[in-house]
């Protein structure tokens, strides 16, 4: 994988229930962009990024990550390269301490144990949560789970990151802490949400999504005053630019 | 549902209490576990009719808990939890063994009455030293400890998941019962359909998330076993723990203790 675009192409898929989730998406991520992924519930947004990463297999359509087309025998290297955050941090962390839950991945990449140590503690001193190292999981608050969950993905040292809905559940404080975190990332980021204010501060890009199609690609600063586009789609301005659309970034 | 989330509460209190830092939390878990099988073998392999010998074994649940720092109280109220099924589980035996083999004065007791209280004895001293070292080694040491010991890999996985995930399945439950009692009224809700529902509920849930927690797995490198990270070491004073109270534990078995030391009492006295 030379450089890390990743490139979804007509890409439909419908649930066993016959629920169409996609129908007809494409578009191109280059390497180090950061976009927003926006749309109402039910916008089709997880089901997007299930295909990034190939847990979803496209009915019609294709995925490539590089020059590499996600497909059943290339997963492996598709999911080292493609760090996927899930919504729920308790399906993410399922080994009983931090330490562990982080040096999953390391261990089965097969790498030498102080290599997995100096992950761990690099990947948990990046997301500010070394002090959680011994905690189990389960006793941790929403923002510190969500914090060790992306410590996991980090430590498999992944090209880019997909994040679904990383904010939610967040009490304000924990999510600005968030913001500020991701923000630090140099990564490749997808960031599926549905809070705007989240979108505008970390994404250049933000794809509209609504009823499985994408309703609009462009310029974050650009969707989030169309209020038309934003209303036909379901979504209010974020509420940083609600008064004075020139000046949302100041807070 | 209010007993439950009780229930729930405690379990994690003994989840807690196993990351305590003493004496007794430091021991290799392997030194613990082989210890408390010992023990087990010890007290559960005693005749039908064994009272005081069984007495002696109390020493090791009361000092580990002693230097372990486990609240004697909460130890209680979980023996008094398990007790009612060693309650029903002896309780014709004084029924159906009538004769009677002890004479107090002109009390007579019959065999049945002594076997119950065997069992009651045993029921509590094995369930106190399992309480004893779950409070002391965290589980997930256990499971490492075992896998070490030469127990199947997939054995050891599938006790540390189910560990790991009883926590969020009881959240599960516990939020379901909240939202069900919220619209019942104090009522029972609508009975046992409701009932019915509500596991078939949990039981969709539980594998929905199932599927989501494998997807997490497979994302990062999971090929179907887990490596428990886990450097442990055994030193003497690990060593010395195991076969020391081995030691006690074999003598306790093959001596009646109280018997000879009343004997050794009386023997002084006269
Ligand atoms: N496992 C599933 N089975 C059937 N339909 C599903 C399933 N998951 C999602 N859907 C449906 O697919 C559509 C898109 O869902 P999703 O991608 O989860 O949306 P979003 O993440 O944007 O809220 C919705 O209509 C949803 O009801
Ligand atoms: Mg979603």
């Amino acid at each position: 994988m030379s450089h890390h675009s990743i490139e979804a192409r007509d890409l439909a898929f419908s649930y066993p229930d016959g629920t169409v989730a996609l129908d007809g998406v494409s578009f191109e991520i280059t390497h180090g962009e950061s976009v927003a992924i926006v749309g109402a519930n039910g916008a089709g947004k997880s089901t997007l990024l299930m295909h990034l990463n190939g847990f979803l297999t496209p009915l019609r359509g294709s995925v490539r990550v590089g020059d590499v087309p996600v497909i059943k025998s290339t997963l492996s290297d598709i999911r080292k390269a493609i760090g996927t955050v899930f919504q729920d941090p308790d399906d993410q962390l399922f080994m009983p301490s931090v330490y562990e839950d982080v040096a999953f991945g390391p261990m089965n990449l097969g790498l030498p144990l102080e290599e997995v140590d100096a992950r761990v503690i690099e990947a948990l001193t990046q997301v500010d949560a070394l002090r959680l190292k011994d905690r189990p999981p389960y006793r941790l608050s929403g923002g510190e789970k969500r914090a060790v969950a992306i410590a996991t993905v980090l430590a498999m040292r992944p090209n880019a990151l997909i994040l679904d809905e990383p904010s939610s559940n967040l009490d304000p404080r924990a999510r600005r802490r968030l913001i500020g975190l991701l923000g630090t990332f140099t990564h490749t980021k997808i960031i599926a949400t549905h809070d705007l204010d989240l979108a505008m501060d970390l994404c250049e890009r933000t794809i509209v999504m609504s009823g499985g199609t994408i309703s609009a690609d462009g310029r974050t600063g650009d969707i989030f005053t169309d209020d038309a586009l934003l209303d036909s789609c379901g979504l209010e301005r974020p509420l940083s630019m609600q008064n004075c659309p020139k000046c949302g970034r100041s807070d | 549902m209010a007993s439950l989330e009780h229930e729930i509460h405690e379990f994690g209190q003994l989840d807690q209490l196993s990351y305590q830092d003493t004496p007794i939390h430091r021991l290799d878990p392997r030194a613990k576990v082989l210890t408390t099988l010992v023990y087990l073998v010890c007290v559960v392999s005693f005749g039908k009719y064994a009272v005081l010998p069984l007495l002696p074994f109390l020493l090791f649940p009361v000092v580990i808990a002693g230097l372990g720092n486990l609240p004697t109280g909460f130890l209680f109220r979980k023996l008094l939890a398990v007790a009612p099924f060693a309650i029903v589980v002896g309780i014709f035996n004084p029924l159906l063994d009538t004769h009677i083999a002890l004479r107090v004065g002109t009390l007579g007791i019959s065999a049945g009455w002594i076997s119950y209280a065997s069992i009651l004895l045993r029921f509590g001293l094995t369930t106190l030293a399992a309480l004893v070292l779950i409070g002391t080694t965290s589980f997930m040491a256990i499971c490492a400890a075992i896998e070490r010991m030469g127990a199947p890999d997939v054995f050891a996985t599938q006790l540390l998941f189910l560990y790991r995930y009883t926590f969020v399945l009881a959240d599960e439950v516990v939020r379901m019962g909240r939202a069900r009692a919220l619209r019942s009224f104090g009522r029972h809700g609508m009975g046992i359909r409701v009932y019915s529902n509500m596991l078939g509920h949990l039981l969709l849930r539980t594998y929905a998330r199932a599927q989501r927690i494998y997807l997490a797995m497979t994302c990062r490198g999971f090929d179907g076993q887990v490596r428990i990270l886990r450097t442990l070491h055994l030193s003497t004073r690990d060593v010395t723990f195991t076969l020391g109270w081995s030691a006690v534990f074999v003598a306790f078995r093959l001596f009646n203790v109280p018997l000879v030391l009343g004997q050794f009492i009386t023997g002084l006295i006269t």
